[in-house]
Order: C-alpha cells, then sequence, then structure tokens
C-alpha cells in the first residue's frame, strides 16, 4: 500500500520592532544581559496596563497582504492560558476567534512546476521568556518575555518534505523582503511545528496527526519529517496505528522521540484580553500599507527572467534573499544589463563559496558592488586573466582591498606583451626539449604542458590565448 | 447545571490548585450554585444583540514603536524568592 503525506506548518516570526509587543522595553533581547529589559508589563505584575505595539500590528498586515490575506475589520487579543514557568503571567496574550488575517496562500516551486499554498491565518502574540536548564532547576530570563510574535499557519496541503521546506524558504524569503523579521532558525527569530499524518493513497481518512517539535534549522525541518515519513510508513504496514502525540527532533540521534506532552495543554480557556480593547483596522490605512510593500521574491524573479534573461533558476537564486537580489542589480546597473549572466555567475560561484565559508550573508561582505565591477571591467580590459581574476576576487573578500590595489600589490596584472612572452615560451621550450620532439611527433597534450611552463613561470600572469598562439609559432619556427 | 466531582477535580489541576475530598465535595456545590445563578442571564432574549467582548467603549489604543528605559536588574530580581546568574530560579523544566 502506498500512502500520502500530508504536512502542515506552523511558523513563529519575531518582528523586527524596537520595543516589545506591550511594553517599551528594548525588544532586543538576543545580546543583552539577563533582565535589563524588563519592565513590569512584561514581568507580568499585577495591575499593569498593556498597549498595543502599532509597528507590530502594521508588520503583521504586511505580511498578511503579501501572503494574500483577508484582512478583517475587526481583530482582537485574547488570553490563552497555560501554567509554564516561562509564562509568568499564567497566560499568553495571543489572538483566537478573531485573527489579524486569514485565508491566504503562497506559491511554491515544487518539482519545476508551481504550487499554491493556503496559509489559514497570520496572528500576533507575545514571545515567552527564555530557560536554561540546570541540573535539577532551570533559570528563568524574561528579556524575550512580550517579544512581538507573528504566527503564520499554512494548510495541510504540503505532500512531502521538500514541500514543506520550500514552504519554509519561501515564507522566509518574503518575510526577510518585507524587512519585518530577521528569520534566523539557529538564534530562535524564527521557530516552525510541523504537523505530519499519513493516508492511504486516494483516502481521505487522515491517520493520527503528530506534531513535530525543536526543529532548530531548515535541515532540521527537513530530516524530521523525512524520519516521520519512515516511521508512520513502517507502523501502518505492520498493521498499528499511529497516536496522535506530539514527537521532538532529537538532532544528535537523527530521529524524533515522543515528548511528554503536558498535561491539560489543550485547554486554554480563551477568552477576551480585558486590558486591550479591539481593533478596528481603517482600510485606508491597509491600503497605506499595501501601496509600500516591497516587490516580493515571486515578482522579482520572473522580472529579473524577462529583464536579464536569467534562468529559471539563476532567477530563483538570486531573488532568495532581497539583499542578494539587490547586490546584483546595483552590479548590473553599473555594468549593463548584457553583463547580468557574468555577474551572476560570479555571485552564485565564487562569491557564494566564500559567503558559506565564513558564514555570513552578502550585506556582510567586504566586497560592494562598485569593487566587484571595478575587478570585472579589469578582466574586460585584459589586466585580468580569469585565474588571477579568481585570486584577486579572494584577496578582496578577505581584506575588503581594492581588485586594482591587489593587481599593483602582487604584480597580478596579466602580461599581454607579445615580446615578454616569446621570451618565456622560449625559455620554458629549452628546458623542456623532452615535450618539444613529443609535439612534433604529434603528442598535442604536449602543447598544454608548455603552457603551464609559461603560467607557472609567469605565476599564472601571462595571457593564455596569447601564451599559446607564440607557443604553436615558436614551436614551428624552430622545427623549420 | 450539576458539576461533576471530576470537572472540579480538572478545574482544580489547571488552576494549580490540589484540593482535598471534603474541598472537592464543597467546592462542588458551591461552583454549580454559581453557575446557576449565572444561568438566570440565559432567560433573555439576546437574538438581536451583538457580542460584546469588552465593557467600555474604547478601540485603537495604540502606542508608537517607541524604546523607554527598563527597571534595572535588581529591581527586576527584587521579589525574586530564588535566583542565580542574575536569572530568577525555578523548579526543574521538564521537557
Ligand atoms: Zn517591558
Amino acid at each position: 500500500m502506498t500512502y500520502e503525506t500530508v504536512i502542515g506548518l506552523e511558523v513563529h516570526a519575531q518582528l523586527l520592532t524596537r520595543s516589545k509587543m506591550f511594553c517599551s522595553c528594548n525588544a532586543d533581547y538576543a545580546s543583552a544581559p539577563p533582565n535589563t529589559h524588563v519592565c513590569p508589563v512584561c514581568l507580568g505584575m499585577p495591575g499593569v496596563l498593556p498597549v498595543i505595539n502599532k509597528k507590530a500590528v502594521e508588520y503583521t498586515i504586511m505580511t498578511a497582504l503579501a501572503l494574500n490575506c483577508t484582512i478583517p475589520e475587526y481583530t482582537k487579543f485574547d488570553r490563552k492560558n497555560y501554567s509554564y514557568p516561562d509564562l509568568v503571567k499564567g497566560y499568553q496574550i495571543s489572538q483566537y476567534d478573531y485573527p489579524i488575517s486569514e485565508h491566504g496562500w503562497l506559491t511554491i516551486d515544487s518539482n519545476g512546476a508551481k504550487k499554491k499554498i493556503n496559509i489559514t491565518r497570520v496572528h500576533l502574540e507575545e514571545d515567552v521568556a527564555k530557560s536554561q536548564h540546570r541540573e535539577g532547576y532551570s533559570l528563568i530570563d524574561m528579556n524575550r518575555s512580550g517579544v512581538p510574535l507573528m504566527e503564520t499557519v499554512s494548510e495541510p496541503e504540503m505532500r512531502s518534505p521538500e514541500e514543506a521546506r520550500d514552504y519554509l524558504v519561501k515564507l522566509r524569503s518574503i518575510l526577510r523582503y518585507l524587512g519585518v523579521s530577521n528569520g534566523n532558525m539557529e538564534e530562535g527569530s524564527f521557530r516552525c511545528d510541523a504537523n505530519i499524518s499519513l493516508r492511504p493513497s486516494g483516502s481521505t481518512e487522515l491517520g493520527g496527526k503528530v506534531e513535530l517539535k525543536n526543529l532548530n534549522s531548515f535541515k532540521a525541518v527537513y530530516q524530521a519529517l523525512q524520519y516521520e515519513v519512515k516511521r508512520q510508513t513502517a507502523v501502518l504496514e505492520e498493521g498499528g496505528t499511529i497516536a496522535q502525540e506530539t514527537r521532538g527532533w532529537a538532532d544528535d540521534k537523527g530521529i524524533t522521540v515522543t515528548q511528554r506532552s503536558k498535561e491539560y495543554a489543550n485547554d486554554y480557556r480563551y477568552f477576551p484580553e480585558p486590558d486591550l480593547p479591539p481593533l478596528f483596522l481603517d482600510r485606508a490605512w491597509i491600503k497605506e500599507i499595501h501601496d509600500g510593500l516591497p516587490e516580493l521574491p515571486e515578482a522579482r524573479k520572473e522580472r529579473f527572467m524577462t529583464q536579464y534573461c536569467l534562468s529559471l533558476s539563476d532567477a530563483s537564486i538570486l531573488t532568495s534573499s532581497r539583499t542578494m537580489a539587490d547586490y546584483f542589480e546595483d552590479s548590473v546597473r553599473l555594468m549593463g544589463p548584457d553583463r547580468a549572466k557574468l555577474i551572476s555567475n560570479w555571485i552564485q560561484g565564487d562569491f557564494s563559496r566564500l559567503l558559506n565559508a565564513v558564514g555570513i550573508e552578502i550585506e556582510s561582505a567586504k566586497i560592494s558592488p562598485e569593487e566587484l565591477v571595478e575587478m570585472l571591467t579589469l578582466v574586460d580590459k585584459g589586466t585580468l586573466n580569469g585565474p588571477a581574476a579568481k585570486v584577486v576576487f579572494e584577496e578582496m573578500f578577505h581584506t575588503g582591498k581594492k581588485a586594482s590595489a591587489i593587481v599593483e600589490e602582487k604584480k597580478l596584472s596579466q602580461i599581454s606583451d607579445a615580446a615578454e612572452i616569446k621570451k618565456e615560451v622560449q625559455q620554458a621550450m629549452s628546458g623542456n626539449p623532452r615535450a618539444v620532439s613529443d609535439y612534433r611527433s604529434g603528442k598535442e597534450s604536449a602543447l598544454a604542458f608548455l603552457t603551464g611552463q609559461v603560467m607557472r613561470a609567469t605565476r599564472g600572469r601571462a595571457n593564455p590565448s596569447l601564451v599559446r598562439e607564440i607557443l604553436i609559432e615558436e614551436l614551428r619556427n624552430s622545427q623549420e | 447545571m450539576k458539576l461533576s466531582h471530576q470537572q472540579v477535580e480538572h478545574i482544580a489541576r489547571l488552576a494549580r490548585l490540589g484540593l482535598s475530598a471534603e474541598e472537592r465535595d464543597k467546592f462542588s456545590l458551591q461552583l454549580s450554585d454559581i453557575l446557576k445563578n449565572f444561568e438566570v442571564l440565559n432567560e433573555l432574549n439576546t437574538a438581536d444583540v451583538m457580542p460584546a467582548t469588552h465593557s467600555i467603549p474604547l478601540q485603537n489604543v495604540f502606542r508608537e514603536d517607541e524604546e523607554a528605559s527598563s527597571y534595572s536588574q535588581d529591581e527586576v530580581l527584587a521579589n525574586a524568592p530564588r535566583k542565580e546568574e542574575n536569572c530568577f530560579k525555578v523548579k526543574a523544566i521538564l521537557e
């Protein structure tokens, strides 16, 4: 029997506001000493009055619009009650029956075809405190308590771990384009819970829904889902049933394990937050936000393909982050649209390799678009040859120096002077009589060897096509 | 509506209250009485009344996204019964 996989994702993203959701404490908790961005409101003291951060609502509306959601006129906050040490008030301010937005969608590229994934809702809530576990007790830092948290819930419409990963990547890309979240999974500013169940192909009866937690990277989401597909298939094939439960991903072991569920965790007893009056979202405000939305990844990808004649794969990679797309377009603007493919190759090739090796994003690189274009122009002018350009680029990447300065300093400029190259060629020939006779007896590979000798002698600076040309000429001359 | 013992125990557990058998019996009766009182409201015809979620006629109360200074770490931790490494120290959280 074959089974169909059904996956839905819940994503929590911290919003990049300056202050917290309901108080004026600094929301940038990550680097602050413990319990220094805390006030009576986010500390959950009795008698305080939370007040809604307008920017957080605006960011959520931006996201909702980018995800094609409907934004009702009326929305409100509710208390979600449960007891847990990182939730000091005993309730989390969230949204229950009237979220800021509902019924949206985004598209993913699934095996070369576009697929629409529906979004159930996007709502706003507050983050909880951070806990650290010690032997026999835990420590609570309240800095994260009250940081605006936006939850995006998808419909269970993904059919494979690959689709789930594509959805996550797309959603994160949209949030980063909008500038509403930095989308960092490892640091916990972008968190994902996955619901997965299987059903016999063709059936509409779903098996027990398993909720996966502790997915701290894109890779973890993908691997945990893959593992669950295998595990659930095996259980079903043996005639077993899948119990509805919460399982955690154990990254070190590469498996999911049953999590002791919080007892009564689903009895949240939501009720309207009495301290926060409801919101009536003015249509003029929504329109203003809509008009101010930046170009989104999907639209930009399409434009790159038509405007710069790039392939779908090139355009997808370049538009995967707004800063990379900006970098590309800034460079193209300086060098001309006919060089778009060259620039795309450099960004996706050496540049991405170096960025990955150091583990930074393109916006943190020491090379500006102007400096990349300066280097490429040196290649165009013949000052730098291909191999030297790679050396120069790597040096630029690590030191932030300009290409012309590195060329000067390391004497890397290409030798295109025929007389100078001829001298090197003659030296290579007299030093390698065996190769010369090999060539004469028809061994073509000897030519490559001799070219290599000249390139080595000039430390890669000789113009390779000129070397080849002069070599052939000299070999012919000396034969006569 | 009469609350069963089971329901009372469930509510007590949600509220993190430990009840003795006598308390459970007592609260079972008292809570049932309270609910009975509220049932009076069900006699009203509310077919034409919009559901209300708030009792005060306010809406759209926002604050701008401006940062203000927080309390000092000492003040924040002043009431903590137990602290360590400038954090609140609590019982082990089991995952
Ligand atoms: Zn605060």
